[in-house]
């Protein structure tokens, strides 16, 4: 791709980028949000198109009209949020859109052949029958690159590919990748997490504001430069963290059980942070869920400040003094009708009034926030949904902060958002241990817990197995305790 | 609706619409732009209007009522049935009101119920409490139309003040109400966050099934004022009243540009929907233009109406 322009009505999204892939390759794409790498892939797919510049596979010039036209030069896109239909079976969703045809109706004995080659290729076994729905995320993943496989894929796009997968099938993914890259694929790889990067690139292309800042072979730089190329300043420290003074005991948790959870007990003090760690369905999201009210609880109590608390809804909770921040923030935080103004105070309205809304005293906080939090764009009134990752991060913040909570549980707080958003939540997490709020941080990037939290609760298969000092923690044993190997 | 100044333009359109087809009856017709006549369109809408009302709520909330037709014509039996006991009239009066309005926030109130606590799909509750109220109206007045009604029963529904017909004043108020509290109360607010995103609003600590079973009560309160309204216009207790009402006021939410999937649209946007639509009526009325095409046309209308504003909306995104 050279000289690659698109231009949005007042905006210049990509600006004469130069992107070349080799067969056999993998090169990495970074760069903040909103840099232009969606926008750059979208093109690829021929979703997009370019307001100006070329595309050549094999030297010669292509026009990719639509995403058909890509898919048949071997082009494959695999995005965060996968286009499996869900209803249909594993075999059904590879061979969509090629289905091989008998003489009227598709021929099923050679789709179930085609997906079971393509899922052999990848050296996977998944039952070609089963519905899709069913799958994990990996498992769903795999059969997206089944899909791009059974087309013939020359040139694969992930984009975010290990968001929500855990360790374990990230490795599987990797050798899933190895083994494309072998066969002569040509790979872009799309991820904030650096260290993924590191670990599977041959070649960094970082793009900032639509430019290309810098393109070159991987070993030759590390992650400081990195960041400091991404991010356009240099980030002294990746993983700030403030010692705070343990405090007295804020919330306790005993012999907690719930669907998915076994006799948890916990206790959680004021000025730390308690990280939760562990595999993805390990009941993480689900101890934050039940703390929350969101689902119910089987058996044992909780203790807010002393006083014992039974939370059978979110309502009750917050108003008791418990605030989550749901993993999702898309599906599950924001309402992406209404405004930055709206979604910040949507959980704290009695504080505006008891039957009429005080406009004036909306428009003050959400401001504040927006200004405390460094939300852009600044005006609160525009809708969520034009927001980028990282301020929608800080606006379902800005909203649980205003409840003001005694204990606040955050669930993947920095989940494909970029370093720079990254390090001010970690200042703004810091701030409210600082003020004596109990913070639980619930994340699968084992790095950042060990950065910032002062304690790691380690859970597998639904319960606790140990809670490990900062001191004695590092991510070998954490990954131990969270596979169940010690 | 954030945005004070989109918010204006998406009611903008269908507002240019209206009084693009006010001049074009008015040079069309000597008649249509009189005040006898506007004051007559007021009249004829204020009925349909006053649901829609209340189907706007629902709507928002990404739901959808079905029963209100049904719910005007058993309403309005309640209400006629009452007036028949032997006693004072103005006794009798607003016992009969309170008890045609009840009627229509218990059948809300089982639509919320089975919403929220039973998990079924708005629109499949509210079929079948359509043919169950119908069914019901037909059942209980054995298919004949309540009658002898005391005559004061009709200055409801035919009484002017200062020769503005009352129907029109009660649909006005009606309007102003639900605008102040969709637009500047907590509990529209919440209504706007149901629709937009349930489990989000859920987990943002809204009390979501008290919010739609109220929007539901609400929607069936305003059906069964429709109701009274229509039998007291019609001096008698019909049972095939509002037949396919639910319809019309769908029609008008949605021309009004509310969203069915929820969290976007307003009541202004409504009420506009519903005067496009009657004003065309009574202008093709007017021009002496045949039922049957009539429905053609706005049937077209309706359509036109929903397809610019998609495309308007892809055009934001």
């Amino acid at each position: 791709m050279s000289g690659i322009s698109k231009r949005y009505p007042g905006v210049l999204a990509l600006e004469k980028v130069d992107f070349t892939v080799n067969a056999g390759e993998v090169h990495c794409l970074v760069g903040e949000n909103g840099a232009g790498k969606s926008t750059l892939i979208k093109i690829l797919s021929g979703a997009l198109s370019p307001s100006e510049g070329s595309i050549q596979i094999d030297n010669q010039p292509v026009q990719l009209p639509s995403p058909h036209s890509a898919l048949r030069l071997g082009i494959s896109v695999i995005y965060q949020d996968f286009k499996l239909v869900p209803e249909l079976s594993v075999a059904e969703n590879i061979v969509l859109g090629h289905e091989p045809r008998g003489l009227l109706f598709i021929d099923r004995r050679k789709v179930h052949e085609i997906a079971r080659a393509a899922l052999l290729q990848l050296g996977e076994e998944i039952d070609t029958s089963a519905i899709v729905g069913t799958l994990s995320i990996a498992q769903r993943q795999i059969v997206e690159i089944a899909k791009a496989l059974s087309r013939n894929v020359r040139i694969l796009a992930l984009d975010e590919p290990t968001a929500s997968l855990t360790e374990r099938e990230i490795e599987n993914l990797f050798r899933v990748i190895r083994r494309l890259k072998s066969e002569g694929v040509g790979i872009i790889y799309i991820s904030h997490r650096l260290e993924e990067v590191f670990d599977i690139g041959d070649r960094v292309t970082v793009l900032r504001d639509g430019k290309v800042v810098t393109s070159c072979p991987l070993p030759q730089v590390d992650r400081r430069k990195l960041i400091q190329w991404m991010v356009g300043r240099e980030i002294e420290d990746e993983y700030p963290k403030i010692e705070l003074q343990r405090g007295r005991e804020i919330l306790r948790i005993e012999h907690l059980s719930a669907a998915g959870l076994h006799d948890i007990d916990l206790t959680l003090y004021k000025g730390e942070i308690l990280g939760i760690a562990g595999l993805v369905g390990s009941g993480r999201s689900e101890l934050a869920r039940v703390l929350f009210g969101a689902d119910p609880k089987n058996e044992g109590r909780i203790f807010l400040d002393g006083k014992e608390m039974h939370p059978r809804s979110p309502h009750e909770a917050i108003n008791e003094g418990i605030g989550l921040l749901t993993e999702d923030r898309n599906t599950l935080g924001l309402i992406m009708q209404m405004s930055v103004k709206e979604n910040i105070t949507i959980s704290s309205m009695k504080s505006l009034g008891s039957l009429f809304i005080d406009e004036a005293k909306e428009q003050t906080t959400a401001m504040q926030y927006a200004k405390d939090l460094n939300i852009r764009p600044s005006t609160v009134d525009t809708e969520v949904e034009n927001l980028s990752g990282g301020n929608r991060q800080k606006v379902v913040l800005a909203r649980l902060l205003n409840t003001h909570a005694k204990v606040l549980i955050f669930d993947e707080p920095t989940a494909g958002i970029d370093v720079g958003a990254k390090h001010e939540i970690y200042t703004i997490l810091n701030r409210l241990a600082e003020q004596g709020i109990g913070v639980v941080v619930i994340s699968s990037d084992l790095p950042e817990v060990l950065g910032i939290c002062d304690r790691i609760a380690v859970m597998c298969e639904g319960r606790i197995i140990e809670v490990l000092d900062r001191e004695n923690a590092t991510q070998e044993k954490i990954m131990l305790l969270a596979t169940g190997n010690e | 609706m954030s945005n004070p100044i989109s918010k204006l333009r998406s009611e903008l359109g269908i507002g240019i619409a209206l009084v693009l087809e006010l001049i074009l009856f008015s040079i069309l017709s000597p008649y249509f732009f009189t005040p006898e006549n506007l004051l007559n369109v007021s009249l004829q809408v204020s009925i349909i209007a006053i649901i829609a009302a209340g189907m706007t709520f629902v709507i928002l909330t990404s739901g959808i009522d079905l029963s209100v037709g049904s719910v005007v014509a058993l309403a309005g039996i309640v209400t006629t049935s009452v007036l028949t006991i032997d006693t004072s009239f103005s006794v009798a009066l607003p016992v009969a009101i309170i008890a045609g309005l009840a009627f229509g926030v218990a059948s809300g109130a089982v639509a919320g119920i089975c919403v929220t606590k039973f998990n079924i799909t708005p629109f499949i509750v509210t079929l079948a409490l359509m043919t169950i109220w119908r069914g019901a109206a037909f059942v209980y007045t054995e298919g004949r139309p309540v009658w002898e009604l005391p005559a004061e029963f009709s200055t409801l529904g035919g009484g002017r003040i200062l020769q503005v017909p009352l129907p029109s004043i009660i649909m006005v108020a009606v309007y102003l109400i639900s605008h102040i509290v969709l637009t500047r109360t907590r509990f529209g607010r919440y209504v706007y966050a149901v629709g937009g995103n349930r489990e989000a609003a859920r987990l943002a600590g809204i009390r979501t099934e008290r919010i739609l079973l109220q929007v539901y009560m609400l929607c069936g309160m305003l059906a069964a004022l429709s109701g009274i309204l229509l039998a007291s216009r019609m001096n008698s207790g019909q049972p095939n009243a509002g037949l396919m009402y639910e319809l019309d006021a769908i029609a008008a939410v949605v021309v009004g540009g509310t969203s069915l999937f929820g969290g976007r649209g307003s009541i202004i946007g409504t009420f506009i929907g519903a005067m496009l639509i009657a004003v065309l009526r009574n202008g093709l009325n007017l021009l002496n233009v045949g039922s049957y095409v009539q429905q053609v046309i706005i049937g077209v209308v309706i359509l036109l109406a929903v397809m610019v504003d998609q495309f308007r909306m892809r055009k934001r995104a």
